[in-house]
C-alpha cells in the first residue's frame, strides 16, 4: 500500500511545548486487554492521527483520555497537571470530544447544543437563575453570542435555531464539534470526524481542523481514511490491537512495512471495498485475531 | 435528481391522502351541496329545541320543563349550536375570510357528533330519573334530531384546502383580546362549573366543554392561541393570575367550593413542585408525597396546637422556611445515596423511602420512640394562621364581599403557587434547564460534555422537596390535622398521574392535570366507587393516543414520538416563528 500522491505542502506552524502527556495507559476488561501501555504526546498546535484498524482499541483510549472509562493502569497530564478519570473534570481542565457516533441533544437546537457545551464555563447557580439579575442577564447573553460565534466559526450560522435532529450529517458532525469546542478546551479529540462524508465534505472538515489548530488548539483525531489523516496530521500513532505500533510523522508511517501489513494482515478475507482512488484504502475489516473493542460495538 | 425524489416523496404523501379520504368519500352524499344547508337546518333545530320543554317532571337536570326558559342544560346547547353556526358560516358565507386557515368542516363534525352523545346522554337521564322515554318532551326529542342533522352534515362537509393557522398574521390587539375573552370563558366556567349541584348535570357540562373544545382543537383554532400565548406571554400570565384571583368573588363567600379550590392548588402546587423533578430532570419519584408530609409535620408541630410536642413557636413565616428546608434535607439525604442508580431503581427507591416516611411518622409516639407525631393519631386542633392581625380563621368582607375562612387560605396558596411557577419556568429557561435537558437527552454526552450531571440531578430533588415542604406548612393549618394515613403512596401517584395526564414540563399542563384529579372525584360523587377504575383507563388511553399529555411541552412531544419526521419538522417551524415575534 503506497501513497502514490504526496500531500501538499503545508507552512509551517510553531509547535510549542507538551500539553497532554498519556503515560502508560492500560485498560482491561476482564482478561481483555483493550489498550496495553500506550504513550501518547501531543504538544501545543499540533495534529495527531490515531490510525489502526477496527477493533485496535482507538476509541477505547479516547474513553480512557475523556474520563469515560477508569484507566486500569496508567496516568493523564494535561498541561502538567495530572486529570484524575471523570468526564467532567477532563473537560474543566480543558480537553473536549465528540463521539464516533454523534451523540447530539436531539431534540436541542443547534444553539442549544452549543449552549449546553458553555455549562462548565459558566457559574449561575439556581438562586442567580430564579431571581434574574444583571449578572445572570450577563452571563446568559455572553453564552447566547459565544454560542452563535462558534457556529459561525464550523459554517452553521444560519442554522441556529434548527432543531439538531433535522439537520442534514455532516451539519451534525460540525454541530458536535462546535459544542466540543464551546467548552474552551486546549485539546479537541475527534472521533472519526468524517466518517460516511463525501469527498467534498471531507475536504470542508480538513479545513475546518486545520483552521481549529490554528485558532491555537491542539488536535487528536482518529479516522480510516488514510488519505485524509496523512494529509490533515503533523504526526501519526498507529495503534494494533491496543498498542502502538509505529508513530512518527505522516511519511513515515505510510511506508511503514508493519502498518500495512496490519491492515492487510497477509489474510484473504480482505472484503474491503472502500478503496479511495490514490492508493490509500479505507480500513474496515480487522485482522481475524484482533480483540474486539466493547466501546466501538456500545456506542 | 433531487427534484424528482421530492415529487415522488410528494405523490406518494397525495396517495396516502386520497386512501384516507377515500373510506369516507364512499359515504352517501359526502361531498354533496346540501351538506351546508342541512348544517344551517341542523343547528336551527337543535337551538330551537332548547326553547322547548325538554321533561314532562320538574326535577331532572335543573328544571326542563318550562317551554322558552331554558335551563342550564339547555343553555350548553345553545352555545354548542352557535360555535357550529359560526364554523358553518366560516366553511361558505359571510366569515369565509377565516374558514381559510381553518378546517371548518372537522370542527364541525366534531361538534355534531359532541351535540348527538350529549343529548342522547338527556334523553337516557331522564328517561331513567323520571321512568320511561315518555318523559321526554317534544324540544327534546327537536334537539336530538338537530343534533343528528348537524352530525350528518359534519360528516358530509369535505375539509376546504386550509392554510396553516401557525402562519396567521394577526394585530396585537386582537390577540390580547382572545386572550382576555379566554380567560374571562375560564373564569365564569369554572364559577358556573362549581356551582353544577347535580352530578349528571356536571357530566353534561364537561361533555360540552370537551365537544367545543375539540371542535376547536380540530379547526386549528388552539394552534394559534398556543402561538399567540407564547407571544403574549405577560399578557397570559397576568390574565390567568387575575382570574384566579378574582374566582372567591364569584363564589359569594360560600365556603363549599371554595374548600374544593384550596385542596386544588395545595395539590396543584405539590405537583408542579414534583414536575421540576419528574418533568425537567427527568427523575422518576414515587415517594414525593413523604416531602409535603414532612413539611406539613414541621408546620404542625412548630404550631400552637395544644398537641405539639415541640415549645418553639415561631412567627409563620419562619416555620415555612424551616419546613421548607427540613424537606429539602431529606430531599438531600435520601437523593445523594440513591441518585447514583436510575430509571426503575430510583423508582422503587423513591417509593420505599414514601412509605419508610409514613411509618416513621406513625411509629415516634414515645412508645417506639422519641414523642415528636402522637403516632397514629397524629397532631389535631392545629389552629388557623395569623399573620399580623389578618386571621385566616375568620371571614372578611371586601367590596361587601364576604370571603371566608377557605378564600383566606386560597389567597396564600395561590402566592404559594405564583412563587412555584416562577421558580419553575425561571429554571426551565436558564443554564440549570439546559442541563436537565441534556441530562434527559444523552446523559452520557452530558457528561463528557462537562454538565454536573450528579449535582444537577441532586439540585432538582433536593429544590423539589424544598417547595413541597412550603406547600406542606400550609397544608397542616389548611386541613386543621395531620396524620400519617393523609401521605399514603395513592396521593404519590396521584400527583404523578397528574403530571402524565397534564402534561410533562409544561405548567398549563400540570395545572390541568391537577384540576381535573382534584376537582371532579369531588363532583362526580356519584361514581366515587368507580374512581380509581376511572382513572386507570383515562391513563391507559392517554398513553395510547397522546403520552405527552394535554398541553405538552414541544420538546416532551417530540421526545414521545421519535420517528415523527413531521412532527419535528413542524415544531421547528414553530420555534422559528416564536424567535421571530421574539425578535
Amino acid at each position: 500500500m503506497t501513497v502514490t500522491e504526496t500531500p501538499p505542502a503545508r507552512q509551517p506552524h510553531t509547535v510549542g511545548a507538551p500539553i497532554l502527556e498519556a503515560r502508560g495507559v492500560t485498560m482491561r476488561f476482564g482478561g481483555l486487554t483493550a489498550v496495553k501501555d500506550v504513550d501518547m504526546t501531543v504538544n501545543e498546535g499540533e495534529i495527531v492521527g490515531l490510525i489502526g484498524p477496527n477493533g485496535a482499541g482507538k476509541t477505547t483510549f479516547f474513553n480512557c483520555l475523556t474520563g469515560l472509562y477508569k484507566p486500569t493502569e496508567g496516568q493523564v497530564t494535561l498541561s502538567g497537571q495530572v486529570i484524575p478519570p471523570k468526564p467532567r473534570a477532563v473537560v474543566i481542565a480543558g480537553m473536549a470530544r465528540t463521539f464516533q457516533n454523534i451523540r447530539l441533544f436531539a431534540n436541542m437546537t443547534a444553539l442549544e447544543n452549543v449552549m449546553v457545551g458553555r455549562y462548565c464555563r459558566t457559574s449561575s447557580l439556581a438562586l442567580t437563575s430564579i431571581l434574574r439579575g444583571p449578572k445572570f442577564r450577563r452571563e446568559e447573553e455572553a453564552t447566547r453570542a459565544r454560542a452563535q460565534e462558534l457556529l459561525d466559526f464550523v459554517g452553521l450560522g444560519d442554522s441556529a435555531e434548527s432543531l439538531a435532529r433535522n439537520m442534514p450529517y455532516g451539519d451534525q458532525r460540525r454541530l458536535e464539534i462546535a459544542r466540543a469546542l464551546a467548552t474552551d478546551p486546549k485539546l479537541i479529540l475527534l472521533d472519526e470526524p468524517t466518517a460516511g462524508m463525501n469527498p467534498q465534505e471531507t475536504k470542508q472538515a480538513s479545513d475546518l481542523i486545520f483552521r481549529i489548530r490554528d485558532s491555537g488548539l491542539a488536535v487528536v483525531v482518529i479516522e480510516h481514511d488514510m488519505r485524509f489523516i496523512f494529509n490533515l496530521c503533523d504526526r501519526v500513532l498507529c495503534l494494533v490491537r491496543g498498542e502502538v505500533l509505529v508513530q512518527g510523522t505522516p511519511g513515515e508511517v505510510q511506508s511503514d512495512p508493519r502498518v500495512i501489513e496490519a491492515y492487510i494482515g497477509g489474510d484473504d478475507d480482505d472484503d474491503d471495498d472502500d478503496v479511495v482512488a490514490g492508493g490509500a484504502t479505507e480500513v474496515r475489516t480487522p485482522p481475524a485475531d484482533t480483540v474486539t473493542d466493547p466501546t466501538e460495538e456500545k456506542q | 435528481m433531487s427534484t424528482s425524489t421530492a415529487d415522488l416523496a410528494h405523490d406518494h404523501s397525495h396517495d396516502d391522502e386520497l386512501v384516507k379520504v377515500s373510506l369516507l368519500d364512499r359515504m352517501p352524499g359526502r361531498g354533496s351541496s346540501a351538506a351546508w344547508p342541512l348544517g344551517l337546518a341542523g343547528v336551527a333545530l337543535l337551538v330551537a329545541g332548547t326553547f322547548l320543554s325538554w321533561s314532562y317532571t320538574g326535577d331532572v337536570l335543573g328544571d326542563l320543563s318550562i317551554n322558552f326558559y331554558p335551563g342550564g342544560v339547555q343553555i350548553c346547547m345553545i352555545a354548542l349550536g352557535l360555535v357550529a353556526l359560526l364554523f358553518l358560516l366560516a366553511h361558505r358565507g359571510p366569515l369565509h375570510r377565516l374558514g381559510e386557515w381553518l378546517d371548518t368542516a372537522g370542527a364541525v363534525r366534531a361538534l355534531g357528533l359532541g351535540a348527538v352523545i350529549y343529548m342522547v346522554i338527556v334523553v337516557a337521564v331522564i328517561s331513567v330519573q323520571s321512568g320511561g322515554l315518555i318523559n321526554v318532551n317534544p324540544g327534546g326529542w327537536i334537539s336530538l334530531l338537530g343534533a343528528l342533522v348537524l352530525a350528518a352534515s359534519g360528516l358530509m362537509l369535505v375539509s376546504r384546502q386550509h392554510r396553516d393557522p401557525l402562519f396567521a398574521k394577526t394585530s396585537s390587539w386582537l390577540e390580547i383580546l382572545t386572550i382576555i375573552v379566554l380567560m374571562a370563558l375560564l373564569l365564569f366556567g369554572a364559577a358556573y362549573a362549581l356551582g353544577i349541584g347535580d352530578g349528571p348535570s356536571f357530566s353534561l357540562f364537561l361533555i360540552f366543554v370537551a365537544t367545543v373544545a375539540l371542535g376547536l382543537t380540530r379547526a386549528g383554532v388552539f394552534t394559534w392561541v398556543g402561538l399567540i400565548a407564547q407571544k403574549n406571554r405577560p399578557v397570559l400570565m397576568l390574565g390567568a393570575f387575575t382570574v384566579a384571583f378574582l374566582f372567591p368573588f364569584t363564589q359569594g363567600g360560600s365556603d363549599e367550593n371554595m374548600s374544593i379550590a384550596t385542596q386544588v392548588l395545595i395539590f396543584a402546587a405539590t405537583a408542579l413542585g414534583l414536575n421540576i423533578v419528574v418533568g425537567l430532570a427527568g427523575l422518576l419519584d414515587l415517594g414525593y408525597i413523604a416531602f409535603l408530609g414532612a413539611g406539613a409535620y414541621v408546620g404542625a408541630t412548630l404550631s400552637t396546637s395544644a398537641f405539639a410536642t415541640i415549645g418553639w413557636k415561631p412567627p409563620f413565616i419562619i416555620v415555612v422556611v424551616v419546613g421548607a428546608l427540613f424537606s429539602a434535607c431529606l430531599g438531600l439525604i435520601i437523593g445523594s445515596p440513591t441518585l447514583r442508580v436510575s430509571g426503575d431503581y430510583l423508582a422503587i427507591v423513591t417509593l420505599a423511602f414514601g412509605e419508610i416516611f409514613r411509618f416513621t411518622m406513625g411509629n415516634l409516639d414515645g412508645n417506639n420512640g422519641p414523642d415528636l407525631t402522637n403516632g397514629p393519631n397524629g397532631i389535631p386542633a392545629i389552629p388557623d394562621l395569623a399573620i399580623g392581625s389578618f386571621d385566616f380563621g375568620q371571614p372578611h368582607t371586601i367590596l361587601g364581599i364576604t370571603l371566608g375562612r377557605f378564600a383566606n387560605y386560597y389567597f396564600l396558596l395561590l402566592v404559594l403557587a405564583a412563587f412555584i411557577i416562577l421558580v419553575f419556568s425561571r429554571l426551565n429557561d436558564s443554564r440549570i434547564g439546559r442541563g436537565w435537558v441534556a441530562i434527559r437527552e444523552d446523559e452520557k454526552a452530558a457528561e463528557a460534555m462537562g454538565v454536573n450531571v450528579f449535582g444537577l440531578k441532586l439540585f432538582a430533588f433536593a429544590g423539589g422537596a424544598f417547595l413541597a415542604g412550603m406547600a406542606g406548612t400550609v397544608k397542616a393549618h389548611h386541613d386543621v390535622s395531620v396524620t400519617p394515613d393523609q401521605y399514603i403512596f395513592l396521593e404519590s401517584a396521584f400527583l404523578l398521574a397528574a403530571i402524565v395526564l397534564g402534561g410533562m414540563g409544561t405548567v398549563a399542563g400540570v395545572l390541568v392535570g391537577a384540576t381535573i384529579l382534584k376537582l371532579l372525584p369531588e363532583k362526580l360523587r356519584f361514581i366515587a366507587d368507580y374512581r380509581l377504575m376511572i382513572f386507570g383507563l383515562v391513563l391507559v388511553l392517554m398513553m395510547r393516543y397522546r403520552p405527552e399529555g394535554i398541553i405538552a411541552s414541544q420538546r416532551r412531544k417530540l421526545e414521545f414520538h421519535e420517528e415523527d419526521e413531521g412532527l419535528a419538522e413542524r415544531l421547528e417551524e414553530v420555534h422559528l416563528e416564536e424567535a421571530e415575534a421574539k425578535a
